[in-house]
């Protein structure tokens, strides 16, 4: 590597996971509750058609449906993919084939996992059948997976009030997202540069304003912005609110103040906290500095420098 | 060749609470787009398009909506179309179906908007762990809470004006049978006695959470002469877009938010919106924001908003009523906010209003806007058929 050479950017793993809740209304509640009750329900349709999973409204008339039906635990597969190496959270640990199959008495095919030893072994027109999680709640992955299954063809489809005990009315849906996050390289600057205390800043070419933290580009004249100001370190508190509050995940005793920070030579206000100063002496115009602690990316927040408040006017164009 | 015009003749909305458990999202849109259906005495048939839109996936983890409810929509074998722009997306969403109109792609279309807070999580979904960033450290008020304080910086707006704000539309809410909140023995008192969360916003002048969907039927003036109601006209429309932070940027009142009415206002040929539009629904998510959006609009001058609002002439009896349905402050399923902005406007020149009927209302005002001041979009509707 030559002394020229641009710093690496930096990149990091960024998960994204939440567990959503959802109402199931219910055609989907009966066909949870079915499953927890080892039932597989479906719905028929306007023109007799019988859709496995069952849905609330006709694809085709759009009126709503709710003549349940039973299917039976059987069916065929229709079409089929193997999946050689299962991810996180897939039905299966060992190599699967994700198959469609159209229970016996359902005329629309359900996807899930089938399990067979290897690719050879499946094929469309396959007989399958479902085997059951031993631990049921009402949820798609009470059917633990499919099998090859050699027995009978069930029984036509019969219908259902689709009505259990304790119905389930609600599931958990957890959404995962599996990120590898960079800020890009104007970002890897300005944090590489955090790292010895100082703040760099971006300049436009164009309009010559100043973006901290910069983003690469500036956005009102849509070119790269190239050339790097230290600006700071202390600057100038242009408005602020009192948090009362307590944000989840933060360790932040309230009320503090949080602020908006032109720091001096920037041309837009960063975020932060202002601290030492009770929270109820923060005026518009307070001149601060960052305070840093060991091992923080960024200032812990800022405190007054004890200078002169600044005139509304020097900093009124940065609210 | 001139354009279509355009007509609403049908609006649907469910009853906005904070939580739907009795039913999934396709039920919650089913409910709003039947109520639009009924309003125009129109089927699924009909309907040539259908065009939805929603807040961010993340905050309610449904990706993809417009795979999920076509049939819950009668979309089958119809173009069915997705818009996507934060907060703002309900007006946005209703701009783009009328588009669709106006430039005879289609006769009649459904377009509808939701939101199921309680199975949301927007907290979560703008404040995501991303690395090496700084964890936002005020929480959902903290964002626009420093904004309101430099409004009040710069127009000298005594302190009371949001509380006027948040009593008014609770108030106008008792009105409005749809309104989240109905606060029945609410005070200027209790507004006023409400805790601080992010000085200078107190809670009881923040939005709720609902769950809620709002759909309407838009239609092409054949369509229009089928009504059985009367519909409202179109009269102009406009989106506008700028970056959340850019140097210059006024936070205040935002350029993009200017241009967006001025250009509503050249199509519908308003040069006094003050006298010319009867009534306005406005996106104001925290008190403060009437005064705000009443110069950004062009109501009032700058520095002057907060004496319309201070000196009752945005009440339901003042002579601009501004969200006479309680807006946000009342009801705020954030996907369909917007595009209940756009349905009360449309509501308020149909006559159609019921108790919160403005007297005489011809012309209004639909407004929203999202993504930290980045999205705005708006209509103008007219009990008159536009003047081609
Ligand atoms: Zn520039």
């Amino acid at each position: 590597m030559t002394a020229a050479s641009p710093p690496e950017v930096l990149r990091a793993p960024l998960v994204v996971e939440f567990p959503f809740t959802r109402s199931l209304g219910p055609v989907q509640s009966a066909f949870l509750t079915g499953l927890r009750e080892r039932t597989v329900l479906g719905v028929r349709t306007g023109d007799g058609k019988v859709l496995v999973p069952p849905v609330e409204y006709d694809p085709v008339t759009a009126e709503e449906i709710r003549d349940l039906v039973e299917v039976a635990p059987t069916g065929t597969v229709t079409t089929w993919a193997w999946n050689p190496s299962p991810r996180r959270d897939q039905p299966l640990k060992t190599p699967f084939a994700w198959v469609l199959v159209k229970l016996d008495g359902a005329d629309t095919a359900i996807l899930h996992a089938l399990d067979a030893p290897g690719p050879e072994s499946v094929h469309t027109g396959l007989r399958v059948r479902i085997r059951w999680a031993g631990d049921r709640t009402g949820a798609i992955t009470d059917i633990a997976c499919f099998e090859p299954y050699e027995g009978k063809t069930g029984e036509a489809a019969g219908p259902h009030e689709g009505r259990f005990a304790d119905m389930v009315t609600g599931i958990i849906a957890p959404a995962r997202l599996d990120y590898t996050y960079s800020p890009g390289r104007a970002q890897t600057r300005y944090i590489n540069a955090l790292s010895e205390r100082k703040t760099v800043g971006e300049r436009c070419p164009s309009c010559h304003k100043v973006y901290v933290p910069p983003r690469g580009a500036c956005p009102t004249c849509g070119v790269a912005t190239t050339d790097q100001v230290e600006v700071g370190p202390a600057g100038t508190v242009t408005t602020y609110c009192i948090v009362n509050i307590k944000a989840r995940n933060l360790d932040i005793e309230v009320p503090y103040v949080y602020g908006h920070i032109a720091l001096d030579g920037a041309d837009l206000a960063l975020h932060g906290r202002i601290g030492g100063i009770p929270y109820d002496q923060v005026r518009m115009g307070l001149r601060v500095e960052p305070v840093w602690t060991e091992g923080g990316r960024y200032p812990d927040h800022y405190r007054p420098t004890g200078e002169p408040d600044a005139d509304y006017d020097a900093y009124k164009e940065l609210i | 060749m001139s354009k279509e015009p355009v007509a609403v003749v049908g609006i649907g909305q469910t009853h906005h609470v904070a939580a739907r458990h009795d039913v999934s999202i396709a039920g919650l849109v089913r409910e709003a787009a039947q109520r639009a259906l009924a309003d125009a005495q129109l089927t699924w048939a009909d309907i040539d398009a259908v065009v939805i839109g929603k807040a961010p996936d993340f905050f309610e983890g449904l990706m993809m909506p417009e795979l999920y409810l076509a049939d819950a929509l009668g979309a089958v074998g119809k173009p069915m179309l997705r818009v996507h722009t934060a907060g703002s997306v309900g007006g946005s969403t209703a701009l783009v179906a009328s588009n669709l109109i106006s430039s005879r792609v289609h006769s009649t279309v459904l377009t509808l908007a939701f939101e199921k807070q309680s199975e949301s999580n927007a907290m979560w979904g703008l404040s995501l762990p991303v690395p090496f960033q700084q964890p936002l450290l005020a929480g959902a008020g903290g964002f626009f809470a420093p904004h309101i304080r430099a409004y009040m910086r710069r127009t000298g707006a005594p302190d009371t004006v949001g509380s006027l704000v948040a009593y008014k539309d609770r108030r106008n809410a008792l009105k409005n049978p749809y309104a989240h909140l109905h606060e029945k023995d609410i005070t200027l008192e209790k507004v006023q006695a409400s805790p601080m969360l992010w000085d200078p916003v107190r809670y009881s002048e923040t939005c709720p959470s609902s769950d809620g969907a709002c759909a309407m039927i838009l239609t092409d003036r054949a369509g229009a002469a089928r009504s059985p109601h009367p519909p409202a006209w179109v009269h102009g429309g406009a989106m506008r877009s700028e970056p959340t932070m850019f140097a210059g940027k006024d936070f205040v009142s935002p350029q993009a938010g200017k241009d967006c009415a001025a250009d509503v206002y050249r199509q519908a040929g308003i040069t006094d919106p003050r006298r010319e539009i009867d009534t306005v629904e406005m996106y104001v998510p925290f008190s403060w924001y009437e005064p705000m959006w009443l110069e950004n609009l062009g109501f009032a001058e700058e520095g002057e908003g907060w004496k319309l609002t201070e000196s009752g002439v945005t009440e339901l009896t003042g002579d601009l009523p501004v969200n006479a349905s309680g807006g946000v402050l009342s009801t705020n399923p954030i996907g369909a906010s917007g595009m209940i902005r756009f349905a009360e406007a449309a509501l308020q020149v149909r006559g159609q209003a019921g108790e919160h009927q403005v007297d005489g209302a011809r012309k209004a005002l639909g407004h929203a806007y999202g993504g930290g001041a980045q999205f705005f979009s708006m209509w103008l509707v007219g009990a008159d058929e536009p003047a081609s």
